[in-house]
């Protein structure tokens, strides 16, 4: 047996315990994982230098806070969640218990990616664990020292039977996906996405996957240029502009081009120094095979600010290209780096129009101060959300559905999404063996007049309060009494 | 005749028009499918009569009423269904505008089966035109019936250019599969359900599959025997077992089992007289091979047929028959029956029976009958299905509230009334922000410092909401 396959039995193994049902069981591994964050953010903040150059500052607010917040949010919402959820009955189930009830699926494979990897690989495992599931927990092979971090930390904190971190590249991941699994869910791109579903088409596994696209960020010529520009500088360059939901390309008239990149470059030097390269806030490109690939879109454009580069640091300046043309190389795939192309339009209508071109994005961002151009933006386009006046943020808030919609993936997560994502609503009818006389309308022998009732009783839904129900209720044994009467006696 | 990719054309056009966006257009279209059905009762019950020899209380119970059940709930709740939903926020996004807006997801792919034809092709459309989509609609060859009036009134009253109904086999399915669509619904095998998700998964076509698997059926602890026999039999043998929700096997002790079976022989006489075969209420096998398929599972039992077992091929015709002594290894435990043979499985303890169910597929559902609230409560913490139903079959379908789907073998995704809607729609969650309080997002910049940081935690927690 491979190492991926004991990991996947022995997790299958340890849910078939039960040990995962009670959700006292659930929040104290979630309790578990709290501490985790609070004890060992020094050791997390060095792994993530090493791998991607944030601060330690810069760690904590992009990835540990969400993750600590949404397991707070859990903590408190988990009982709730996980109850039965009662639903309308007909009138023929108005005393039986109707009801959904949430259940875990199973095992559970989270495959992470490696731009934000506590908050891209922990974030759905909260759910995972929530949900009650066993989950395998694969960290993205390129994040080297959190990889490592999280292969030794996770099981100290948390149930390493019911929760193994399995470590690996491309072949691990595949041993992984030849095993069966009750769900998968995956954030990457969406060429590894197609491998992902086709693999899990074998199992007939449910996916969520969580992909990326070339996010749109459309400016009004008419809006406070100043303020959008800090914005979309924050949501470009974070990260190095690695971000799933990162602004990945400026679309504006070109009477204001000049205008967005003399404001953009500003706040790049309020942000990040004269000199970013010297900067501690300022991220690097993951590794040498992003760096070749970035540096290459830059072939065919203008560089307006920026295109300071330096291999053997991964370093690439904030750089903002203009007049650039659909064509060009920096638009035929998602940047994911620090370059903010700047095409011009010359009417919203336009850029609606060169927007619905490309695959559905991840996030679609518009600044304006007119509620009507949001709206049009809005109801002419679409994409995983949608966010006016600024970048990123609509990401923080728990209560939003965050997933993509085409190209930029399947399923949605974050907060009670993730817990309803990760579970089994199984639809519950518990009735009692009385009332007999009741169903028989519905037993053959058939007769005209008995379908007339049938049609009346068992199709017609009811939503009325509890004095309704009781006099419901009385008419029913009513009814039950005469048709007993009838076709029994 | 059109070929499927101009088909698909069409739709492409005018779902990017944006004609199927407006509440006015899907009410009008849902009003016009309700027009529909009412129109063609008649002709719908005369081609499932010709399919299945579906009785016509079936047909209008089944077939009918449960799609117009579905139109009144969508016509009913469209509005609401449609209309923005806010959310919770933290302190920093106070004074946002936060919602979850559904919206379509552009040309979906509806795949139908033969056994409730009507019901499992048209209750999926509603959700379809509902959520504001175009639909491509693809009937089951093998109920042929169903399929030619389908066919023929689909473009009668519903859009030309929003939907269209797609005709074929295997070879055609094949060659649908390969063009790109939003979403594909498919309600049928499991075999065919992973050629269709493979086909998806080049595009990256999110998927609903309604598949089926062996519903367990456990009988224990004090139970009313002839309630339960009635409730049994009627769920069974309704469409002569052709239900992907119908209980295939039964579980329970040998002295369940021998005061069921005399109960079941009474009620099985009550409902179709002596001569079942004459009775205008039992269906029959849809096909030859079906008919075959089922003959061969009651040919290779090792069990004892106690009641019925009678059959004709030419009528393709098969008694309600029970056969009792069945091992776990029997020919009637390989696969899901899909027809009318009950197997009861002799198992003293309830502990054994729901074991036995672990070792099979998640199937589509699970019953228990008994009178005793803790046997319930066992059988519904200890089994995993896409529904439950205690005391009774089939009916939790009829509730619109419920979300009707599977998990694991028997499939992903669920739909009826609301949960159809949700099905075909895209979540889009959308945050409209204002352009004060920049001050405010000067916590996020850097320089990055340890005290903006405590600050943004405080005004991202979900605690600071409390306080305002």
């Amino acid at each position: 047996m491979s190492r991926e396959q004991q990991a996947v039995a022995r997790a299958r193994k340890a849910f078939e315990t039960g040990r995962s049902k009670s959700v006292e069981y659930r929040i104290n591994q979630l309790k578990n994982l709290q501490r985790l964050f609070s004890e060992r953010q020094k050791e997390i903040a060095a792994a993530i230098k090493k791998d991607l150059n944030k601060t330690e500052v810069g760690a904590q607010f992009y990835e540990t806070l969400g993750l600590e917040g949404e397991i707070s949010l859990f903590i408190k919402n988990l009982k709730e969640w996980a109850a039965p959820r009662h639903v309308k009955k007909n009138l023929l189930t108005m005393s039986d218990t109707v009801y959904i009830h949430p259940e875990p699926l199973g095992v559970v494979l989270v495959i992470g990616a490696w731009n934000y990897p506590w908050a891209v690989t922990i974030r759905p495992l909260i759910g995972a664990i929530a949900a009650g599931n066993a989950a395998v927990v694969k960290p993205s092979e390129v994040c080297v020292h959190t990889s490592k971090v999280m292969e030794d930390l996770l099981p100290i904190y948390i149930d390493k039977e019911l929760y193994p971190v399995v470590t690996g590249g491309v072949p691990e991941t595949q041993e992984l996906l030849r095993q069966k699994f009750d769900h998968i869910f995956y954030t990457g791109n969406s060429t590894v996405g197609k491998v992902i579903m086709e693999a899990a088409a074998k199992h007939l596994t449910p996916v969520t996957l969580e992909l990326g696209g070339k996010s749109p960020c459309y400016i009004d010529k008419n809006c406070d240029i100043s303020i959008a520009c800090r914005r979309i500088t924050w949501g470009k360059y974070s990260n190095c502009g690695q971000t799933c939901i990162a602004p990945d390309y400026i679309l504006c008239e070109p009477s204001i081009q000049n205008r967005v990149i003399e404001e953009v470059k500003k706040c790049i030097k309020e942000f990040y120094t004269d000199n970013p390269k010297t900067c501690p806030d300022y991220g690097r490109i993951i590794n040498q095979r992003h760096f070749k690939r970035v540096m290459a879109m830059l072939e065919d454009s203008n560089i307006a600010v920026g295109g300071e580069n330096d291999e053997s640091d991964c370093y690439i300046a904030p750089t903002v290209l203009q007049d650039v043309k659909p064509e060009a190389k920096v638009m035929q795939e998602e940047i994911f780096g620090p370059l903010l192309p700047i095409l011009p339009v010359s009417s919203l209508d336009e850029a609606i129009k060169l927007i619905n071109k490309g695959e559905k994005p991840l996030a679609l961002y518009v600044f304006s101060p007119d509620n009507k151009v949001i709206e049009r933006m809005r109801d002419e386009t679409s994409s995983g959300g949608f966010l006016a006046n600024d970048c990123l943020v609509h990401y923080s808030v728990s209560a939003l559905p965050f997933g993509g919609v085409g190209n930029s993936g399947i399923g949605c997560y974050h907060g009670k999404f993730s817990f309803d994502r990760l579970s089994h609503l199984r639809g519950c009818l518990v009735k009692k063996l009385k009332m007999e006389g009741v169903n028989d309308m519905r037993y053959p022998p058939h007769t005209l007049k008995k379908l007339g009732w049938a049609r009346f009783f068992i199709l017609n839904t009811v939503d009325v309060g509890w004095v309704g129900r009781m006099a419901l209720l009385a008419a029913l044994v009513m009814v039950a009494a005469v048709v007993i009467q009838k076709y029994l006696l | 005749m059109e070929s499927q990719s101009q088909v698909l054309e069409r739709l492409r056009t005018a779902f990017e028009s944006r004609v199927t966006i407006p509440e006015k257009f899907r009410r009008t279209q849902l009003t016009n499918l309700m027009s529909m059905i009412k129109d063609n009762e008649e002709q719908i019950v005369n081609a499932l009569h010709k399919d299945l020899t579906k009785p016509k209380f079936e047909a209008i119970l089944s077939e009918v009423e449960i799609v117009m059940n579905e139109l009144h709930c969508a016509l009913s709740n469209l509005t609401s269904w449609m209309q923005p939903e806010y959310v919770s926020k933290n302190l920093a996004t106070k004074l946002d505008e936060c919602f979850v807006r559904r919206e379509p997801l552009g040309v979906v792919l509806i795949i139908g089966p033969w056994n409730y034809p009507m019901q499992l092709l048209i209750v999926p459309l509603i959700g379809a035109i509902a959520a504001g989509n175009c639909v491509v609609i693809k009937p089951s060859e093998v109920s042929a019936a169903t399929d030619n009036l389908i066919t023929e009134l689909i473009p009668k009253y519903l859009s030309k250019d929003c939907y269209a109904v797609v005709r074929g086999g295997a070879k055609e399915t094949q060659a649908l599969l390969k063009n790109r669509f939003d979403h594909i619904f498919y309600t049928g095998s499991q075999a065919v359900a992973r050629v269709v998700l493979q086909a998806a998964a080049v595009h990256l076509t999110p998927v609903t599959l309604e598949l089926g698997g062996k519903c367990p059926c456990l009988i224990y602890g004090r139970v009313n025997a002839t309630a339960a026999a009635h409730r049994l039999v009627w769920s069974k043998f309704f469409n002569a077992g052709q239900s992907c929700v119908a209980p295939d096997y039964v579980l329970c002790s040998k002295a369940t089992c021998d005061a069921l079976v005399p109960a079941l022989r009474q009620v099985l006489e009550d409902f179709y007289g002596s001569d079942i075969q004459k009775s205008p209420d039992m269906s029959r096998i849809v096909t030859p091979k079906h008919w075959t398929r089922l003959m061969g599972l009651l040919n290779r039992t090792k069990g004892k047929v106690v009641v019925g077992g009678e059959h004709d091929e030419k009528d393709r015709y098969i008694a309600p028959t029970v056969v009792v002594d069945v091992a776990e290894d029997d020919a009637l435990m390989e696969e899901e029956i899909f027809g009318p043979i009950l197997p009861i499985l002799t198992i003293e303890s309830l502990e054994e029976s729901i074991k036995l169910t672990k070792t099979k597929e998640k199937p589509l559902a699970f019953y228990v009958f008994s009178d005793e609230s803790s046997v319930v409560k066992k059988v519904l913490e200890n089994s995993s299905s896409g529904g439950f139903c205690s005391n009774d079959g089939i009916v939790h379908m009829a509730l619109p509230g419920l979300p009707f789907g599977g998990v694991g073998n028997s499939g992903f995704g669920h739909y009826h009334g609301h949960w159809g809607f949700e099905a075909f729609s895209h979540q889009r969650a959308v945050m409209l922000r204002g352009w004060a309080l920049e001050k405010l997002n000067a916590l996020r910049y850097p320089p990055y410092s340890d005290e903006k940081l405590s600050w943004l935690r405080w005004t991202t927690s979900p605690k600071s909401c409390s306080i305002m």
